[in-house]
């Protein structure tokens, strides 16, 4: 036991280190024999391998997911795409095989030249590329004529092609070359410089599964470039394909009735906050920005003052009009300050700490209980409604309908909107709340701004009794082989805290709107399908009570206009469908957004069928 | 301190080993910048030349005073260095999708080659006062496993698996030469063999591919399957008595990833062939040796445990390097000493060297 437990002396180690000694030993044996197989044994054929600098690297390209919409309609998928490199080194004499390669490209071989200017040395061995796109003419013709024309490739490289045009362009998105940061971000392992990824849109968000994974070959070529052997392949993996909510025929009826006025159109599903579509106006087409632009076609895209590349529908950030008074008459009925037999009476304006705030209907609505006043929309009511509940549990109550804070879509650089409170405006500019301010607020004509994905989840909130769905685009991903690797769930963000009392009401102001003889948007009316919503009509300038009467409303710029919103659901009894409309200087909401909410509501529920306007796959011009 | 035991006792051999190495490193470096079109490239045999020169004042100072002191400070030392491997994470810069380095000032400094030398010192502290001949117990054992995994856990969250690796390899091998207690090796060996898959289990499916990916890199031909074959070129092609001097093809035409750093073995032995090659490792095998020596001529267990490990921790740099290179191995990102490119580890290098030359002469010291 004495000796078990002995302490380790010198000679105890001494022995161990001998032992450590000889494995020491027996490695660099190992590494020495490795050493004289490959330079001594071996070293004959590396030497050759080495002087003709004979192993080449090429790509495979891993085949980019293809996006469908939530009926299998396919909305992005790839299509090749024939482009010319050249390897300076395998191409001697240069200028007589470019000569020859000019003949086929309809391009002069100077301008071929100039690209090869400064591909010396090193550069001699990578392949530069002269032209892409060239169309399948001119690669034939090359293929034809290989022989003759040495160290040219012509690769086939997949292209993105987006089947409609530009149609849900903000939401498909588009490619572009990884930058230098992305790179170092660490975010797109796989990816190297020069690369396609996603750079906006579900092209972006979806990146990751859309993209693939690349594979390669290690390849053994002759001294003109000609493969020998391939040494080694990996294939690629072809990337996930992804399938969003959104409804195409429903996406592209809104696009064809926003064509020509500036603004947003979003249809979502109320019962499981499922984005059915969301368009933009104006729009951009992404096969222009996959065939390359010049720097000056971007930047006159980019400087564009309509910004074609803003998605308004949740960036756009919009002072909400009357359809505010949704959440205004929760407020008010909620904090138990008015209930369905509160009546106020409209003279047509509302006299507050000695101003006059007016209502927008001049003459005045006369004495209205909450229903009627969601209906006619009736200013002065909501003032006196908005003033009782005071600035910051309006705030509340807005928060509660998600509005202030993005709602957290798939796609990038969502805005916020703005839910003001009394700090916040302390805090903003230093100078305390005033009540009055408070009076514009009710009517959602102050400080406030919502985008109208905002107001299409609160109308959809309303629809179903109080839930907070969060919206979402994807609705699946799966395997190229139609394995589904993931599948969206509907999910709860958040509860409305409305009484079913409270909702009914709610629900009864918003049917009246649409069915009324009163309401503000009998425009919206079809067939016996109800229709419930609200409309709202956003000043861009404040009018003040003092201001001189715009006699002639067209004397009025275009762009000092109001901006015309209308938020609905349908149908009334069991919604399937919520949507928020706004039309940028488009005036009253009951004449410029209702049409276009109504139609969006028609096309979804009577299950309009999508019409195959697919972008002709022609002929690409050649690109240099 | 100058007297004449310190001249007597000065081990000169280690020393102009280490210089020797260094000054091959210099000369392969200059061979791969002067390849190399880009003129950023240029300055780094000048900073390479200032770091050998830092490391150089580091291996003084590491033998000026008495090692015996270290035993004291190993905890302190051991603890300011996780602090700075925690501080990489919250500050660190972002290289390649992975955060190395603390930007101080003009140097950047990878604190994850200076820990290597802290969990040595600490190990020999531990170590040293508590061994038997029977071994070590699992309960003696979970200090060092703790000592080794706090910096292991920190480092593969940089992450840089090559140097998480290295640690754990440097730790096993110094644990190993203090020998670990029979029964207790075989329920290690055993509860190993049951951990590894039911950790795999439970690892996320982006950590699975990352580790794979670690263990089987021909996987990516684009990659680092795609190095080693241009590197066995390179290599090869040096045949018996290389290209010459600044004459490598492959490297003069960028064919080899990382030629600077991890891959500079490739670029010597293109252009030295199997003789320069073999005196280069030869150099090394002294060197590892003569550490070994400096453990077995201590009187000292703490000096023997030291000794061992940072010729372990030099061992294991050369045998994994060069072997990766050669394709006997898995790529993984390990610096050859003296010879890559990187400040931090030549510095940690010479810390190393300076550190067996204090052990070696005061062998002869009892106090």
């Amino acid at each position: 036991m004495s000796r078990y437990l002995k302490t380790a002396d010198n000679d105890w180690y001494k022995q161990r280190i001998i032992g450590i000694i000889l494995v020491v030993l027996i490695c660099f044996a190992a590494l020495f024999m490795r050493l004289f197989y490959l330079q001594v044994i071996k070293g004959e054929e590396f030497r050759r391998l080495s002087d003709n600098n004979s192993i080449r690297l090429q790509r495979i390209e891993a085949f980019r997911g293809i996006i469908f919409d939530r009926n299998k309609n396919m909305l992005v998928d790839n299509r090749p795409s024939f482009d010319v490199s050249i390897v300076v080194k395998d191409a001697q004499p240069v200028a007589q095989t470019l000569g020859r390669l000019s003949t086929f490209l309809s391009v002069s071989d100077e301008e071929l030249l100039e690209k090869i200017a400064g591909q010396k040395g090193i550069l001699a061995y990578k392949p530069v590329l002269l032209r892409q796109d060239i169309g399948r003419d001119s690669m034939a013709g090359i293929e034809v004529h290989k022989y003759d024309l040495p160290g040219i490739e012509v690769n086939v490289k997949s292209r993105r092609h987006y089947l409609f045009g530009q149609s849900a362009a903000h939401i498909l998105g588009y490619l572009g070359e990884i930058s230098a940061n992305e790179l170092d971000s660490g975010k797109y392992p796989g990816v190297r410089s020069g690369d396609l990824i996603g750079k906006a849109g579900v092209e972006r968000s979806y990146d990751e599964y859309l993209r693939g994974r690349g594979g390669g070959r290690q390849v053994e070529v002759n001294a003109t470039g000609q493969i020998m052997r391939v040494l080694k392949t990996v294939p690629s993996r072809p990337g996930r394909n992804v399938v969003l909510t959104i409804d195409q025929a429903v996406q592209m009826k809104a696009e064809e009735l926003l064509a020509g006025v500036t603004g947003a159109a979003v249809a979502i599903d109320p019962n499981t906050g499922e984005v059915l579509a969301i368009a933009s106006n104006p729009s951009f087409d992404q096969n222009r920005i996959v065939s390359g632009m010049t720097h000056e076609q971007w930047q006159a895209f980019v400087s564009d003052p309509l910004k074609p590349l803003t998605n308004r529908a949740v960036q756009g950030e919009y002072p909400p009009a009357s359809t505010y008074k949704i959440l205004t008459a929760t407020a008010g009925l909620e904090e138990g300050l008015i209930d369905e037999n509160t009546e106020y009476c409209c003279p047509g304006f509302y006299r507050f700490k000695g101003r006059e705030y007016r209502c927008w209907k001049r003459g005045g609505h006369g004495c209205l209980s909450l229903v009627q006043a969601i209906a006619q929309s009736c200013d002065v009511y909501f003032y006196q409604v908005g003033q009782a509940v005071g600035v910051d549990r309006l705030a509340w109550y807005a928060k509660t309908f998600g509005l202030g804070t993005p709602t957290g879509v798939q796609l990038a650089n969502e805005s916020s909107g703005l839910i003001p409170t009394a700090a916040w405006k302390l805090k903003r500019t230093g100078e305390p709340w005033q009540e009055g301010e408070t009076l514009s607020l009710a009517i959602g004509q102050g400080f406030n701004l919502v985008t109208p994905l905002q107001m299409a989840g609160m109308a959809a909130a309303v629809a179903n009794g109080g839930i907070r769905y969060q919206p979402q685009l994807l609705k699946r991903i799966e395997t190229a082989q139609g394995e589904v690797v993931f599948q969206t769930e509907p999910m709860v963000v958040g509860k409305v805290p409305i009484s079913p009392r409270t909702l009914e009401l709610i629900r009864q102001g918003l049917w009246e709107v649409v069915h009324s003889d009163t309401g503000t948007a009998k425009g919206a009316r079809f067939f016996d399908l109800h229709i419930s919503g609200k409309t709202g009509t956003a000043q861009v300038i404040s009018r003040k009570d003092d201001e001189q009467e715009v006699e002639d409303e067209s004397e009025i710029a275009d762009h000092l206009k109001a901006h015309a919103w209308f938020v609905a659901y349908a149908p009334s009894d069991a919604p399937q469908i919520a949507t928020a409309v706004v039309v940028e200087n488009g005036e009253h909401g009951s004449s410029a957004a209702t049409p276009i909410a109504r139609e969006i509501i028609k096309s979804y529920l009577l299950k309009e069928q999508l019409q195959p306007v697919i972008v002709a796959n022609k002929e690409p011009v050649a690109q240099p | 301190m100058f007297d004449r035991h310190f001249i007597q006792y000065f081990d000169w051999g280690l020393f102009t080993v280490a210089v020797l190495l260094g000054c091959m490193g210099l000369i392969t470096l200059y061979s791969v910048v002067t390849a190399d079109a880009a003129a950023a490239q240029k300055t780094l045999v000048i900073k390479q030349l200032i770091w050998f020169s830092v490391g150089l004042g580091f291996m003084v100072v590491s033998f000026l005073f008495n090692y015996k002191q270290l035993d004291r400070y190993a905890n302190g030392f051991y603890a300011l260095c996780i602090l700075m491997l925690i501080a990489v994470l919250f500050f660190g810069k972002y290289v390649g999708g992975s955060k190395r380095w603390l930007v101080l000032g003009p140097v950047s400094v990878q604190p994850s080659e200076i820990v290597k030398i802290a969990v040595i010192i600490a190990l020999a502290s531990y170590y040293s006062k508590n061994a038997y001949t029977r071994g070590f117990t699992l309960r003696q054992l979970l200090i060092p496993v703790a000592l080794v995994a706090i910096p292991f856990a920190l480092i593969v969250a940089q992450p840089d698996l090559g140097t998480a690796l290295l640690l754990v390899l440097i730790a096993g091998s110094t644990t190993v030469f203090v020998k670990i207690e029979k029964r207790s090796f075989r329920y290690l060996i055993f509860s190993g063999l049951v951990t590894v898959p039911l950790v795999w289990f439970f690892l996320k499916d982006y950590q699975k591919r990352r580790i794979l990916t670690f263990l089987s890199p021909e996987g990516d031909p684009l990659g680092a399957g795609y190095h080693i074959i241009q590197s066995k070129i390179a290599i090869g092609s040096g045949v018996l008595t290389g290209k010459g001097y600044l004459k490598g093809t492959q490297n003069a035409l960028n064919f080899l990833p990382e030629q600077h750093t991890d891959f500079i073995f490739s670029v010597f032995a293109e252009e030295w062939g199997f003789v320069g090659s073999a005196v280069l490792i030869l150099l090394f095998l002294l060197l590892i040796i003569w550490g070994l020596n400096v453990a077995y001529s201590s009187r000292d267990p703490f000096g023997t445990i030291l000794a061992v490990g940072i010729s372990s921790m030099i061992f294991w740099q050369v045998f994994v390097n060069i072997g990766m290179v050669m394709g006997l191995m898995p790529v993984v990102g390990i610096p050859l000493p003296f010879v890559s490119y990187g400040g931090s580890s030549i510095a940690t290098t010479m810390i190393a060297i300076g550190l067996l030359i204090n052990v070696s002469m005061r062998r002869f010291t009892l106090e």
